[in-house]
């Protein structure tokens, strides 16, 4: 492994695209990064823009008006990328399956790595979706230790 | 020598990248200095009001737990007292209070979060742990009484659908105590010169344009608009605990007040969940009848009711058609009462104040990291992150 993969491993570096979620996702990520969870001793940093990302985070069901934002977004995070879908409307439109603005689940409009379910999942679930989904594409998780 | 006015346009958003939801601000700027601002909502949209309309009552009462995830106490709330009120349902004594009860504990949440994500604006990123860390506490007692950290699911048609027990009593009470020790230090810290110096005198809403523009909750308190649903026109069990808390009202109408108004008025809640859990009445916490019955009984009607959500007055409509289903659901949040009071704020700042401002009126949006700088008159871009702006830059 390639000093540049393996610090892309042992230190993903984590954008947060909001495709129209009620926040609720949003705060448990948020609560993610606090001290009590605190996803940073993984290595893992919130960037403030996509160009920067390893790891895409989105939250929410796919709504028309972010539908062509969504699909931007996820084209500016450089390759090699993993993109999570956290909570029950990523993953599958949760309750707003129906309305006349849905656009389907996520994976219906990029392609995603790992699923975590809830609504909304609790932070220890997320933390845990970027692991695996990080492991699955990088090669190896994030985090200080060789063998995991 | 006179030199030519440039005005540009300054483009926040939608998509940004830390905090919350998307939505579109066009800032009109001349050098520094904010000229005029125009919002684009929509990007979350859900077609919610529309879904409801094809859903049963008791589907519906879980779809407006998802209208925000902050809220998502008021939300529900708001919307059950209408179908009681439409259904002459009188929920028991018990429930009402536990209502307030939860109600009180997301205000709480919802107020420690808003000083999180303020001060991570205004690049004090030891303030925004630390105010985590301390809501951490009100969410483990909520989770630990509803199941659910963030959707706590307490309403249903006549009552609550969980009772509280000693333990949990006992857990709460220990609870309020040490986020009352945490918050000595929080208010502390709001005041430290830094962070004071830097929302000082910042988006001025005088009492005048807070009244006309409608503004709402704690916006309107800290422009010295004295209103508050709660203790104005009481509802689940604000009417019997009117003596137990003060609303905060600050005159200043700037960034620093409302951060005033807001962490008093979480000090003011640790009060009202102490008196509640003394006041607690005994009883059941809801009508026997299962909520399926319950729902084909709600005769066709209409009713508006509100409640005081954590960033301000809630209004739902409801028209029910006597067939368990809805006509019509109107929502009218507290944030989208407060843009128009946004934009008068936002008018005459300087732009490097932009954040500040947005997440000062507590926005279910806060949304801009990046920021494209469009010059009008020779239409070059470039693009400016939002650290810099928070720097002084732009």
């Amino acid at each position: 492994m390639g000093i540049v993969s393996g610090s892309r491993a042992r230190s993903p570096w984590l954008f947060l695209l909001n495709a129209s979620s009620c926040n609720g996702c949003v705060m448990e990520f948020l609560a993610a990064l606090s001290p009590r969870y605190d996803v940073e001793r993984l290595g893992c940093v919130l960037v403030g823009t996509p160009r920067q990302a390893d790891v895409l985070v989105i939250v929410g069901p796919v709504m028309r008006k972010m539908l062509p934002m969504i699909v931007r977004t996820y084209e500016q995070v450089p390759e090699p990328k993993a993109v999570v879908a956290v909570g029950s409307c990523a993953v599958s439109g949760g309750p707003f399956v129906g309305s006349y603005a849905f656009e389907g689940p996520l994976d219906d409009v990029v392609p995603v790595d790992v699923y975590v379910a809830g609504c909304p999942p609790k932070p220890e679930a997320i933390i845990r979706g970027i692991y695996e989904a990080v492991a699955r594409k990088f090669g190896r998780g994030p985090g200080g230790g060789d063998g995991d | 020598m006179t030199r030519e006015r440039e005005l540009m346009r300054v483009p926040f958003g939608p998509i940004h990248p830390a905090l919350k939801e998307p939505v579109k601000l066009t800032l009109l700027v001349d050098g520094e200095e904010v000229v005029d601002v125009s919002i684009e909502l929509g990007y979350v949209h859900r077609g919610i009001e529309a879904l409801a309309e094809t859903r049963n009552i008791v589907q519906v009462l879980h779809l407006v737990e998802r209208v925000c995830g902050i809220c998502s106490h008021a939300h529900p709330l708001c919307f059950i007292q209408a179908i009681e009120s439409i259904g002459g349902i009188e929920p028991p004594e018990r429930a009402l209070y536990i209502r307030s009860l939860v109600a009180e504990l997301e205000r709480m949440q919802s107020h420690l979060m808003w000083l999180g994500v303020m001060s991570y604006q205004a690049g004090l990123l030891t303030l925004f742990m630390y105010a985590l860390r301390v809501r951490e506490g009100i969410l483990d007692v909520l989770e630990e009484f509803t199941g659910n950290r963030v959707i706590k699911e307490v309403n249903t048609i006549g009552g609550v659908r969980r009772d509280l027990d000693d333990r949990i009593i006992a857990r709460m009470r220990s609870a309020v105590k040490e986020l009352r020790r945490a918050l000595k230090l929080l208010i502390e810290a709001v005041h430290d010169k830094t962070l004071e110096s830097r929302l000082e005198g910042v988006g001025v809403l005088e009492h005048g344009e807070a009244v006309e523009l409608c503004a709402v909750g704690p916006v309107a308190r800290a422009s010295g608009v004295d209103f508050d649903v709660r203790r104005d026109d009481p509802y689940a069990a604000y009417s019997q605990l009117r003596g137990k808390f003060s609303v905060i009202v600050r005159r200043g109408g700037d960034a620093l007040s409302r951060t005033e108004v807001r962490i008093l008025e979480v000090l003011e809640s640790t009060e009202l969940v102490e008196a509640i859990l003394d006041e607690l009445p005994q009883g059941e916490v809801r009508l026997g009848k299962p909520l399926l019955r319950l729902s084909r009984e709600i005769p066709a009607g209409e009713d508006v009711s509100r409640v005081e959500a954590p960033r301000g007055e809630l209004l739902y409509y409801v028209r029910t058609d006597g067939r368990e289903f809805l006509n019509r659901l109107r929502i009218r949040t507290p944030t989208l009462a407060n843009f128009p009071a946004l934009m008068a704020m936002l008018r005459g700042s300087e732009l490097a104040d932009v954040p500040i401002i947005l997440s000062s009126i507590d926005p279910c949006i806060a949304c801009a990291e990046r920021v494209t700088l469009v010059d009008a008159r020779e239409g070059a871009r470039r693009t400016v992150r939002l650290s810099e702006l928070r720097r002084g830059g732009g």
